[in-house]
């Protein structure tokens, strides 16, 4: 069983959500990143989404596209991002971490030199936003017999057809889109989510993690109420934007950037 | 047929294909028709569009003031800069251009952004892509609207010389103007073809936009093709003279078509486009785009080349009223 199944089926045994924070790997720097990761599990995340910098984040809104941008100033290359799961992984052997982006820097390192490093380093899946599941056939014979699990999205607009496909290409768990439109905006309607994820849950067992447009306590609970937890991105790459450079950031500033996901922990873990 | 660039190069007889005389002054125009009569089908009141001449935006913004649809153009603050004629095309016929600030403030950043917009309004809103690029079904549907440039070639050239040319040549940034020509003359193995890809400073210098001729196969915008893409897989910033060839990839039929060495892609620098330029408007009273004297440059070689019954067709894409000040710019006048 992989580390993000047996994660979820802890959370699901003790009646609890998933809070998965996403932030961009070498954002501010790479000494940075790896100090937030443990702050995040400190704060309370089950799961952190590690995202990997592309130049050309089309499904990103400004904030984490400016996240991206400060990592790539940096230099931050996939052999960084799979550095810093490794050192991260060195001190936390409990935490699971989905490595997330877009698929040109896979493409181009190669999907067994991805896979066979993700594994090394001790990544437990992969979710590559612009990587549609039926086209996966080759990037899973390469993840696959490594133990990686591969997460996909779900979009309001997703076709019946793409929805079973998706299903059936997914394990650890189903990324719901909140909204149409990119990270960062505004969630509008609820109603539409809820009958979307009951739809997904006739259509498998996997957990469902609803993403996009939660930006505070209210927007978590009121997803996670429906839903079996969140992902945040926008709402904590936006206070990791406000961070120190230069690796000088110290133990109470990255308290401080992660305290949106303390405070979303408290008030999903109080949803009756 | 250019009599006189024809008996200066000596060689093959030059036709041009002559879309610079389309309403609006370039292709692009064959495509924004299509794709916004399809928007009108589907009941969408508004259409988006990424430019980076300008050309594709005056195009969508044209076909929407016809059809009584909303447009908002997409484009890269840089081209906003060195297009402000088109810019100000686009806002007489009633179109929102919005300036896009982030990446590298290019071509690339403008269809991101309209990628971002119509993920957000899709219910409301159509994506007109201007080139042979994007997800499916772009690249095919702005294909098969292009074609019409290859199937009057096709046509013209039985009705003057009684049979199909020997060589098309035509200018590749996203390749929508060559895969229109190309297109129709594929199972015609006779007819022999050349894409001219923007060598910008020369392909030694790493400063251009040709990644058929220097690039590598990668995944952007929702197609595998070949990138302007760094050891690390970010895409890289392209240069060229010519903003509509500032693009780091190229529609995925050309990649294959490259693969399957169907077609030659070849490069003319910044250098050579310009000079093509000049002797097009001295010799033949046209102004070319600087996008379509790539073409010019390299087809005149091409012709050089050939004895003179051979017949070589260059896609004059587009009309360059719109480059007058980037070429005045380069001679040191201000107009």
């Amino acid at each position: 069983m992989s580390r993000i199944t047996q994660t979820m089926a802890a959370l699901r045994a003790a009646q609890r959500k998933v809070l998965i924070p996403y932030l961009v790997a070498g954002d501010p720097d790479k000494g940075t990143t790896l100090g937030l990761m443990h702050a995040l599990v400190a704060a309370g995340a089950d799961i952190i989404e590690l995202g990997i910098p592309f130049s050309d984040p089309s499904s990103d809104g400004t904030v984490i596209q400016q996240g991206a941008e400060r990592a790539l100033r940096e230099g931050t290359t996939l052999h960084d991002v799979m550095d810093i799961v490794r050192q991260f992984r060195a001190h936390d052997a409990h935490t699971p971490i989905v490595l997330m982006g877009y698929l040109n820097p896979i493409e181009i390192m190669g999907y067994e030199a991805f896979a066979s490093a993700a594994q090394a380093v001790g990544a437990d899946g992969v979710l590559i936003v612009d990587m549609p599941a039926y086209e996966c056939e080759e990037l899973f014979d390469s993840v696959r017999p490594r133990g990686l699990d591969t997460v996909f999205l779900v979009a309001p607009t997703t076709t019946q057809a793409r929805l079973a496909s998706i299903c059936a290409s997914s394990t650890g768990y189903l990324y719901y889109v909140s909204l149409k439109g990119v990270t960062g905006a505004a969630i509008t309607d609820k109603g539409d989510i809820k009958s979307k994820i009951e739809h997904l849950r006739t259509m498998t067992d996997l957990p469902v993690v609803v993403g996009f447009g939660i930006k505070d306590a209210t927007s978590a609970v009121d997803m996670a109420s429906i839903s079996d937890g969140v992902i945040v991105g926008s709402a904590l790459v936006d206070a990791i934007s406000r961070l120190p450079r230069g690796g000088v950031a110290t133990q109470d500033h990255l308290t401080a950037a992660v305290s949106v996901i303390a405070s979303i922990r408290s008030a999903i873990d109080n949803i009756k | 047929m250019a009599e006189r660039l024809t008996a200066h190069f000596g060689g093959a007889k030059i036709v041009l294909k002559r879309e610079d005389l389309n309403h609006t002054g370039a292709h692009k125009i064959n495509n924004t028709i299509g794709q916004a009569l399809l928007a009108k089908f589907m009941g969408k009141p508004r259409i988006i569009a990424e430019t980076g001449a300008g050309q594709h935006g005056v195009a969508s913004a044209t076909i929407a003031a016809r059809l009584g649809l909303q447009c908002d153009v997409y484009m890269g603050a840089e081209d906003i800069q060195r297009q402000s004629a088109n810019v100000y095309r686009m806002k007489l016929m009633g179109a929102r251009v919005i300036a896009v600030e982030s990446g590298s403030r290019t071509l690339k950043d403008a269809l991101n952004e309209a990628l971002r917009d119509w993920a957000t309004n899709v219910d409301n809103t159509y994506y007109i892509i201007g080139t042979a690029a994007g997800p499916h079904p772009y690249p095919r549907m702005v294909r098969d609207f292009q074609s019409v440039i290859g199937r009057e070639a096709r046509q013209q050239s039985m009705e003057q010389f009684g049979r199909l040319p020997d060589a098309l040549v035509a200018c590749v940034g996203g390749g929508s103007n060559a895969i229109g020509l190309f297109h129709p003359f594929l199972h015609d193995a006779e007819v022999s073809m050349y894409g001219v890809e923007a060598g910008g400073d020369g392909l030694e210098t790493g400063r251009h936009a040709a990644p058929l001729s220097a690039g590598r196969p990668g995944v952007l915008h929702g197609n595998r093709t070949y990138l302007m893409t760094d050891a690390a897989g970010q895409i890289m910033e392209t240069h060229s003279v010519s903003a509509g060839l500032d693009y780091p990839g190229v529609g995925p039929e050309h990649s294959w078509l490259k693969d399957i060495g169907r077609v030659n892609y070849v490069a003319a620098t910044d250098t050579e486009a310009l000079e093509a330029f000049r002797y097009l408007c001295r010799m033949e009273g046209i102004i070319p785009a600087l996008e379509s004297s790539h073409a010019i440059s390299y087809g005149c070689k091409l012709a050089s080349q050939l004895p003179k019954d051979r017949i070589v067709v260059i896609n004059l894409s587009g009309r360059g009223d719109k480059d007058i000040h980037t070429v005045a710019g380069i001679d040191g006048i201000h107009i």
